[in-house]
């Protein structure tokens, strides 16, 4: 075994538990202070069912829409040499550096029906502040670093003979991109809408000024949670959270396994 | 399928990488493109394939058996590219990278299943790879990628090879054995192929005929030992094979150099003007006893007995080291001890005068 495995092992188990174990066990801990019955009811009420939908969604909407553009912006920010790359390299990080209110107003102002774009939308009856394409809308714009950012050293990496030597094998274009060049992406792609999607699970600042926060109709979990809290309904505002920590959970594991699946199709195992 | 390239030049950016090159490879033919880094001979190759253009000009074309390709994209000439860094897709199988080129054609064209695979194995029992069609290219050595990647190349059936420094990232043992086995290969399918290499030791075995490029430029152009024995110019006498070399001045018709003079064969030059002597290591000879007046003195450093020849290590009385190559034989009969002063005596030298531009 190598040298370090016990002691950084048992740092790494420390600081998960410290850091992130710790936090949930007190969620669990206070959501069974209430009863099943009351658990249940506080988790699974219409208006909270509808949140759910909605953050799952819009989240799932979000991270999708970010893996085809942000592939795209990879894909240029890496392939090609332009006048302003490096401006369009560093705007690709404003979401992250943003505080997400100050987003969360901008897309306000842009989109609502006086806005930039929000006002060309509503007459062909688009409505995209306060509805569920807003909400869409605001987490994919906080989503688009993770998903460019994972592919870019990946894309770097593909070795431009790769092209050429399918290129003199004669195969098209088209074939050259799915056959040779997207296959060894899928994982990064994976990574960076797994990160994407979970990152807009638990937005809450740029959401809650474009969706108006209708009930049953623009509330994300997040807020209900907080609402939850501002009533001092701890034990309510906790089961929702433990249902949104469990989902989320599943949901990782489950994309993350994915990944594992392709890497290892990816390169076959082990040298040998 | 013989190739002709007329009047290409290239340039990148500043850097002029071909000048005005001419060539014909003859239909079956291995040639050489041989020359250090920067020589433009991977351009040239590439031109060739279609993975570069040439820089515009009235007379340029390349053609296969006359027929113009120069507007034809690299997939549209039906050649075999075969890469220095074997640019195998390493999420494929070697199986799946040797069919890749069968499976990518338009269904017309695509042979069935079947015999996409037979002949995808045949290619593999060529290369000697028939129990790795499983593996990934991981999993591989370089010399079993670089085969995946030539049997990969050879699966289309083209009629033209080009292999760009094909073993320039093995190590020297594997080389040798894929150089000899390269050859054999050659052989047996006669298909035109044209290889890139820096290791003249490589084109001298492997090529019937070397083209060696400098600067953008043709060299020389000939057989094998053709190039070797009859060098030129300058730098192709200094790229070829090992050379010890003597800096003097033209003297009564022959070359001073220190107390020897050698008598020079070739055109005549004038009097007093620089002049630089080849010699072979193999073509000086080391004796006890002054020879002539082509000989000077010199003292033995070092002695290598092992390989093929002896290597002897001298200095000659102007601090020029310069070896030669005995035959064993004559070694033990010349019994020559480390410190002793010997007199070397060039059996055959190549002059050349004039501004050397490497």
């Amino acid at each position: 075994m190598l040298p370090g495995f016990g002691l950084t092992l048992g740092y790494t188990v420390l600081y998960l538990s410290l850091i992130v174990l710790l936090p949930l066990a007190a969620l669990l801990a206070r959501s069974a202070a209430i009863g099943w019955s009351e658990f249940w009811a506080a988790a699974t009420s219409p208006r909270v069912l509808a949140s759910y939908r909605l953050t799952f969604g819009a989240s799932l909407a979000a991270a999708a829409v970010n893996s085809v553009f942000g592939f795209i912006t990879a894909w240029v920010l890496v392939r090609y040499q332009f006048p302003g790359k490096r401006a369009v390299d560093a705007l690709v990080d404003l979401p992250f550096a943003l505080p997400t209110a100050v987003s969360g107003i901008a897309l306000t102002t842009v989109y609502s029906q006086s806005g930039w774009i929000g006002r060309w939308l509503e007459p062909l009856g688009v409505k995209a502040a306060f509805s569920p394409l807003g909400v869409t809308l605001a987490l994919t714009f906080i989503g688009l670093p993770f998903v460019v950012r994972t592919l870019q050293p990946a894309l770097a990496d593909l070795d431009a003979e790769l092209e050429e030597a399918a290129a003199s094998l004669g195969a098209s274009r088209w074939k050259t991109f799915t056959r040779v060049l997207l296959p060894p992406l899928w994982p990064p792609l994976l990574t960076g809408f797994s990160l994407a999607f979970a990152r807009a699970i638990g937005e809450y600042g740029s959401v809650v000024f474009i969706s108006g926060n209708l009930p049953m109709r623009t509330e994300i979990t997040s807020l209900l949670i907080i609402s939850k809290l501002e009533q001092y309904d701890y034990a309510g505002a906790a089961a929702i959270a433990v249902v949104m920590l469990v989902v989320s959970f599943l949901l990782l594991l489950l994309i993350n396994l994915t990944q594992w699946w392709s890497i290892r199709r990816c390169q076959g195992g082990f040298a040998g | 399928m013989s190739i002709q390239v007329t009047h290409v030049s290239k340039s990148f950016g500043g850097f002029q990488a071909l000048r005005d090159v001419s060539l014909e490879v003859g239909e079956g033919e291995l040639l050489a493109l041989l020359g250090p880094s920067g020589s433009g001979k991977t351009t040239l190759l590439r031109i060739i394939a279609g993975l570069e253009q040439p820089d515009p000009a009235p007379d340029v074309d390349v053609r296969f058996n006359g027929q113009s390709v120069a507007h034809r994209a690299v997939g549209g000439r039906n050649v075999g590219f075969v890469f220095q860094h074997y640019a195998l897709f390493r999420h494929m199988t070697v199986f799946e990278n040797v069919a890749f080129g069968l499976r990518v054609r338009r269904r017309r064209e695509r042979p069935s299943r079947q015999e996409i695979a037979d002949r995808v194995r045949r290619l593999l029992a060529l290369v000697q790879l028939e129990a790795f069609e499983r593996r990934y290219p991981s999993q591989l050595s370089g010399g079993q990628r670089q085969r995946v990647a030539l049997a990969r190349a050879l699966a289309t059936e083209p009629r033209i090879l080009l292999l760009d420094e094909p073993f320039g990232a093995l190590d020297a043992k594997v080389r040798q054995e894929l150089r000899r086995w390269l050859r054999r290969l050659h052989d047996e399918l006669h298909v035109t192929s044209l290889f890139v290499t820096h290791d003249q030791e490589e084109a001298l075995e492997v090529a019937d005929r070397i083209i060696v490029m400098n600067a953008g430029r043709i060299e020389q152009d000939g057989a094998p030992e053709d190039l070797f024995n009859n060098p030129r110019t300058e730098f192709v006498m200094r790229f070829l094979g090992a050379i010890n070399l003597f800096h003097g001045r033209v003297e009564n018709g022959g070359v001073r150099v220190g107390p020897m003079l050698l008598p020079q064969v070739d055109c005549a030059l004038p009097e007093g003007q620089a002049a630089r002597a080849f010699v072979r290591p193999y073509d000086l000879a080391v004796d006890r006893r002054k020879n002539g007046a082509a000989a000077m003195p010199a003292k033995v450093t070092r002695v290598q007995v092992t390989g093929p020849v002896v290597r002897v290590e001298l200095e000659a009385a102007a601090g020029d080291v310069i070896w030669a190559d005995l035959p064993h034989a004559q070694y033990r009969d010349l019994r020559l001890n480390v410190g002793e002063q010997v007199y070397v005596s060039p059996r055959n030298a190549r002059v050349f005068a004039g501004d050397y531009r490497p």
